[in-house]
């Protein structure tokens, strides 16, 4: 099994780079081609979430992404806001997404929140085992 | 890609047409272009996504608050978008059934009841 981990400083800048890497990642791992679009998507949603959770709370602290292959390729994204941060984390219902009301920041976050669960079968929000903060856990299948 | 942005009119209608990756970090000047197009009167706006290659939250976000604008002050706003990956992001997030959107900029603007096409 091979791991890869990277860690950025919460500015939205390196998100991509964070994308690059992850799909690169899980080519050399033996994801599928037709996976791939899913693969940056989620990545960048997790990514751009933590780097939203660290902005909020004024943490200078650097996301972690962790990328390994083995029987398959599971990227943990890992930020290390306070956990009821993550409480909320729901997909809006259609009627809600252009609702005056709804805050712009409310709004992404529910939408960021519907592409992970949409496009991420196997997906886990998790408390960190260690300290503060909460770990995404996304896992897709390799074709070898 | 870094993101693109030019604006040209058909009829009534500015078209914005959008490429390169609309992320965290470009979405803010996706924003801005479009408050400054509304801002200088643009009140029936297309978006044509056709060279978009990578569209994520923060995107659909500025997408949807100029949805509201546009809507809170009469005026009209559609995509246009017929590659199947972004057509997957809409309908996962349900947000197609929040925006028209076309094939083509020139049924966008033919499905406009409000303004004349070109």
């Amino acid at each position: 099994m091979a791991t890869v981990r990277l860690s950025f400083s919460p500015a939205p800048v390196h998100v991509r780079t964070a994308r690059l890497v992850g799909v690169a990642v899980a080519r050399r791992a033996g994801v599928r081609e037709d996976l791939l679009d899913e693969v940056r998507l989620a990545i960048g949603e997790a990514c751009t979430r933590a780097v939203a959770l660290h902005r909020q709370y004024g943490l200078p602290d650097p996301v972690l992404v962790e990328m390994s292959d083995g029987a398959a390729y599971a990227v943990r994204v890992v930020d290390r806001a306070p956990i009821e941060a993550s409480i909320g984390l729901t997909a809006l219902p259609p009627d809600e997404l252009a609702n005056e009301s709804l805050t712009d920041e409310a709004l992404t976050t529910g939408v960021g929140f519907a592409l992970l669960a949409g496009f991420v079968e196997d997906l886990q929000v998790r408390p960190v085992d260690e300290g503060i903060g909460t770990e995404v856990r996304m896992v897709w299948p390799v074709g070898r | 890609m870094e993101l693109s942005l030019a604006t040209h009119t058909v009829g009534e209608h500015t078209v914005l047409s959008v490429g390169g990756e609309v992320d965290v970090y470009t979405a803010p000047r996706l924003r801005e272009r479009l408050l400054e197009l509304i801002d200088g009167g643009a009140h029936r706006i297309v978006v044509d996504l056709g060279r978009v290659d990578f569209l994520d939250s923060t995107g659909l976000g500025v997408l949807v608050g100029a949805l509201k604008r546009l809507r809170s002050i009469g005026g009209t706003f559609a995509l246009v978008c017929d590659k199947e990956p972004l057509l997957k992001i809409f309908r996962i997030t349900a947000l197609d059934q929040v925006f028209p959107l076309h094939a083509t900029v020139d049924a966008a603007v033919d499905a406009d009841p409000t303004g004349a096409g070109a």
